[in-house]
């Protein structure tokens, strides 16, 4: 089992660096499909099914299919030259120099922490109860929440008519 | 039962978290940008489960899910204003919103 746990684990990262590398939208959202399956993954041997599930079902089937439904409707793929000129070797230096020392001072804190790993299996039936008693309150603010996320993506993506005085139009 | 100790597990949600943040960092396309940050909701998300199977409790399951509702919430708003910038600017370069400065 932990096998598969550190192959699913170095899968997940190395697709989620090629996400974020690669020139082309809809290649890079690819990768991170492959990302989020490979964390499912870790979640099921975790003793998650539930969110293994949700997982799939919510973020590599929901989310990514909402932006692939804009990539596609913006049209892009001319863009690739723009991106090759932002995406220099030199932009990368700084942020990942900030990135490794955030690392090491990560892997140092860790050094100080010890616990063994004790496998829980928890089942969608103990989720679902806790879910809908002890955090009833949330799951309805969390409904109130995406309703806002409804409307606020409704209103926004609305193509506004331009409205000009009939002044200020040039003839 | 996974018996990997749980310093690597919350390494391994680290290093997917600090890659999303190099992502935020470098990327100039908006896109991007927005992937980014679910690539670091997703690991912060891992972080409550991995606590949640180690300790046995349901609490982390359900932070995730709430995590999940508003990822969810937060692309489809963030997905919209990409539409609405890439009508007015026509470009994806984050950097092309700066009119407040000059």
């Amino acid at each position: 089992m932990n096998v598969i746990f550190y192959i699913a684990a170095i899968v997940a990262i190395l697709s989620t660096i090629m996400a974020i590398s690669n020139k082309n939208a809809i290649h890079a959202l690819l990768y991170l499909i492959v990302s989020l399956l490979a964390i499912s993954i870790v979640f099921f041997i975790l003793g998650a099914p539930f969110i293994a599930a949700l997982e799939v079902i919510i973020y590599a089937g929901a989310i990514m299919v909402l932006f692939i439904f804009v990539i596609m409707m913006l049209n892009i793929g001319l863009e690739e030259e723009l991106e090759k000129k932002w995406l220099t070797p030199k932009m990368w230096i700084i942020p990942s120099i900030l990135a490794v020392i955030l690392l090491i001072i990560f892997i140092y804190a860790l050094k100080s922490f010890s616990a063994q790993a004790s496998g829980h299996v928890i089942s969608p039936k103990q989720v679902g109860i806790s879910l809908f008693t002890t955090y009833l309150i949330p799951v309805e603010i969390s409904a109130i929440l995406l309703l806002a996320g409804i409307t606020g993506a409704y209103h926004l993506g609305k193509q506004k008519k331009k409205v000009i005085h009939r002044f200020l139009i040039k003839k | 039962m996974i018996t990997v100790s749980l310093e690597i597990q919350i390494l391994f949600a680290f290093l997917l978290f600090l890659i999303g943040l190099l992502g935020l960092l470098v990327r100039r396309n908006i896109i991007f940008m927005l992937l980014s940050i679910e690539v670091m909701f997703n690991s912060a998300g891992l972080v409550f489960v991995l606590a949640s199977s180690r300790w046995g409790q349901t609490d982390g399951e359900i932070m995730f899910i709430f995590i999940l509702a508003v990822a969810a919430a937060e692309v489809s708003v963030g997905l919209a204003l990409i539409l609405q910038m890439y009508h007015h600017y026509k470009t994806l370069d984050a950097d092309a919103m700066n009119k407040l400065k000059d």
